[in-house]
């Protein structure tokens, strides 16, 4: 058995039986990161010695008898946007360089409490802003599949660790789809849960009406495990739901007979990519093989989601990124003095600390977006920006709502290209913004998604389709991609070798 | 509110200034420069919105229909000063440090 090609449930089962132990299958994964990361750049940092002990202790535990939890010497990866008491947790931004959080996100206890490894902090799009991972500070992220092309983004290096085998499950975060367009352009299978499912205590905020964590792994039976260890209800997260979770792995093996999936006709438009739709067209035809049943249904103001979610998202992270101050954490101006031209006439010493600690933290996605949120909210222009755009969040919302009365599930791409080249599109923001147009309802509506690879351009790059379903239907979702998943292998294709 | 035909706002510099102040960000040459084309183009690609009739459409701020959420009224631990003070770039025992809040900048 090569560890590092075992999908995480076979090596749970593994682990169980005694085949192996944690500290071989931790050691394997750190090795590969080892080899693979100088090009890949998922991982922002490695937590060799503290993923040792933990891997240890669980050997030692299992050896006595001792209960363990069911992620039980299992390695994650987890976005660095998750603070981590003992990982510097950077969010990407030079901003956070040195920040070491005060105490572990929800979702990170939860997988201590799991017994899961957590191998380090992956890169990503500085503070989620970004489909393409190339607005880390630290360096972009190269796609395992062509490492001239972008993984996606944000959740661009959990993806790619996924993909390029450095890690067995990973944590990402969505807020317009940086889970689910990641996962499809990095040939992998990613689950954005309802809005609430997850706790969001301790993730840093972007967005915070739209930020969902979620699992990204393999299969969508591994999504159903790492759900299963981080979903639920938190006091420390007032949104996070108080309704029970469900079973997601037990529910995983029903057959598809019956279910009713949407299509929207609109999703076929210009701009989707021949091969693309040719991959997800086979994907409705396999699902009405197992039994499905295929029904057009619209979404009328699906083409609306982007603009909107272009004004609610910037103005949400102008507000939580105000927290960026120089004085609690995070970078501050040295109090050097400059001689560019700019800005160069402050109301007071502290607010010129706060100007220049700011502008120098921030990397240009970032200000860019603070900039168009700060203007959307402004005096004069709340009731034309902000203001519309939640009115439209609402159309969009009763869309698919309408939609769910008639289907269980909609179906479509992910995104309407593989794989982009890296710097094809950092010169025009808003043809970086389009690639979000499959991704962003979801996330207004509050509902689920679920990406998972259907097939590989002739260029051998991975295509990923996607399921939407209304608020708490993870356990449709999963099985669905699941039901999916036992009848084709583009899950189970590995990367060409990554050279070093 | 824009009409339906108007072409959308374009910025100027100093709407970028001013937008840049309220936002605290001290930007540079540069960045005032690229910014003021972007942000107009950004503006530009969003205010499609305002094809849109929504006199009769209530705000959505949330997804969810959730009603505020009240806990017990009972004091529990917060975070230790120190814990608190840990990662200010600059502190002493008990508080953050910064420059005056009141005068001229360049006195810091």
């Amino acid at each position: 058995m090569t560890i590092t090609t075992t999908p995480a449930a076979e090596l749970a089962s593994a682990l169980q039986k005694g085949e192996t132990t944690s500290v071989e299958c931790t050691t394997a994964f750190l090795d590969r990161i080892e080899a693979t990361n100088p090009t890949i750049n998922a991982f922002l940092s490695v937590d060799r010695d503290g993923a040792l002990a933990k891997a240890e202790a669980v050997d030692t535990a299992r050896a006595q008898g001792k209960p363990l939890g069911p992620l039980a010497g299992l390695p994650v990866a987890v976005k660095d946007v998750l603070c981590t008491t003992d990982q510097k947790t950077t969010c990407a931004s030079r901003m956070l360089k040195t920040y070491k959080p005060p105490y572990d996100a929800d979702v990170v206890r939860r997988l201590r409490e799991a017994d899961a490894i957590i191998l380090g902090k992956t890169n990503m799009d500085e503070f989620a802003m970004g489909g393409s991972n190339e607005n880390s500070a630290y360096g972009l992220v190269r796609n395992p599949w062509d490492t001239d092309r972008a993984p996606g983004g944000s959740s661009g290096g959990s993806a790619a660790a996924v993909a390029a085998d450095m890690a067995p499950l990973a944590i990402g975060s969505d807020t317009g789809g940086s889970i689910r367009q990641p996962a499809g352009l990095c040939g992998i299978t990613g689950l954005k849960p309802t809005y609430g499912r997850v706790s969001r205590r301790g993730l840093i905020a972007f967005s915070s009406s739209l930020d969902q964590i979620g699992p990204m792994a393999r299969s969508a039976k591994e999504c159903a495990m790492l759900l299963q260890a981080i979903a639920g209800h938190d006091p420390g997260d007032s949104t996070s739901l108080n309704t029970p979770v469900p079973e997601y792995l037990t529910n995983l093996e029903k057959p598809l007979e019956g279910l009713r999936i949407g299509r929207v006709a609109e999703h076929f438009g210009d701009g989707l990519d021949s091969e693309v739709a040719e991959h997800v067209e086979q994907t409705f035809a396999a699902y009405e093989a197992a039994g499905a049943t295929i029904h057009e249904v619209e979404l009328p103001h699906a083409s609306y989601g982007v603009p909107t979610y272009y004004l609610i998202a910037p103005s949400e992270a102008s507000s939580n990124l105000a927290r960026y101050d120089g004085a609690h954490y995070g970078h501050r101006w040295d109090g050097t003095p400059s001689d560019d031209q700019g800005i160069t006439t402050f109301d007071s010493p502290l607010v010129e600390m706060y100007c220049r600690s700011r502008a120098e933290g921030f990397g240009p996605e970032v200000k860019r977006r603070i900039m168009l949120g700060t203007y959307a909210l402004s005096a004069g222009y709340y009731d034309a920006y902000y203001a519309k755009a939640l009115r439209v969040r609402r159309l969009i919302r009763n869309d698919f709502t309408q939609a769910f009365e008639k289907v269980d599930l909609i179906g479509g791409p992910v995104s309407a290209t593989p794989a982009f080249k890296l710097g094809e599109k950092t010169d025009d923001p808003v043809s970086m913004y389009l690639v979000d147009l499959y991704t962003v309802g979801a996330n207004l509506a509050g509902i689920g998604g679920i990406s998972f690879p259907c097939g590989f351009t002739k260029n051998n790059l991975p295509v990923g389709f996607q399921l939407q379903g209304p608020a708490l239907s993870e356990p449709l979702l999963l099985q669905a991609a699941h039901q999916y998943q036992l009848t084709t292998d583009w899950h189970l294709q590995r990367t060409p070798a990554i050279s070093s | 509110m824009p009409a339906q035909d108007e072409a959308p706002p374009t910025l100027t510099r100093d709407d970028v200034i001013k937008v840049a102040m309220l936002a605290r960000l001290a930007l540079s040459d540069t960045e005032l420069s690229s910014l003021t084309e972007e942000l107009s183009k950004i503006v530009g690609f969003v205010s499609q919105l305002s094809e849109l009739d929504t006199d009769e459409v209530e705000p959505l701020a949330h997804p969810l229909d959730s009603q505020n959420v009240f806990r017990e009224d009972r004091p529990v631990p917060s975070l230790a000063t120190a814990d608190a003070l840990r990662c200010a770039p600059r502190h002493d025992e008990e508080c953050f440090l910064v420059p005056a809040v009141l005068g001229e900048s360049g006195s810091a």
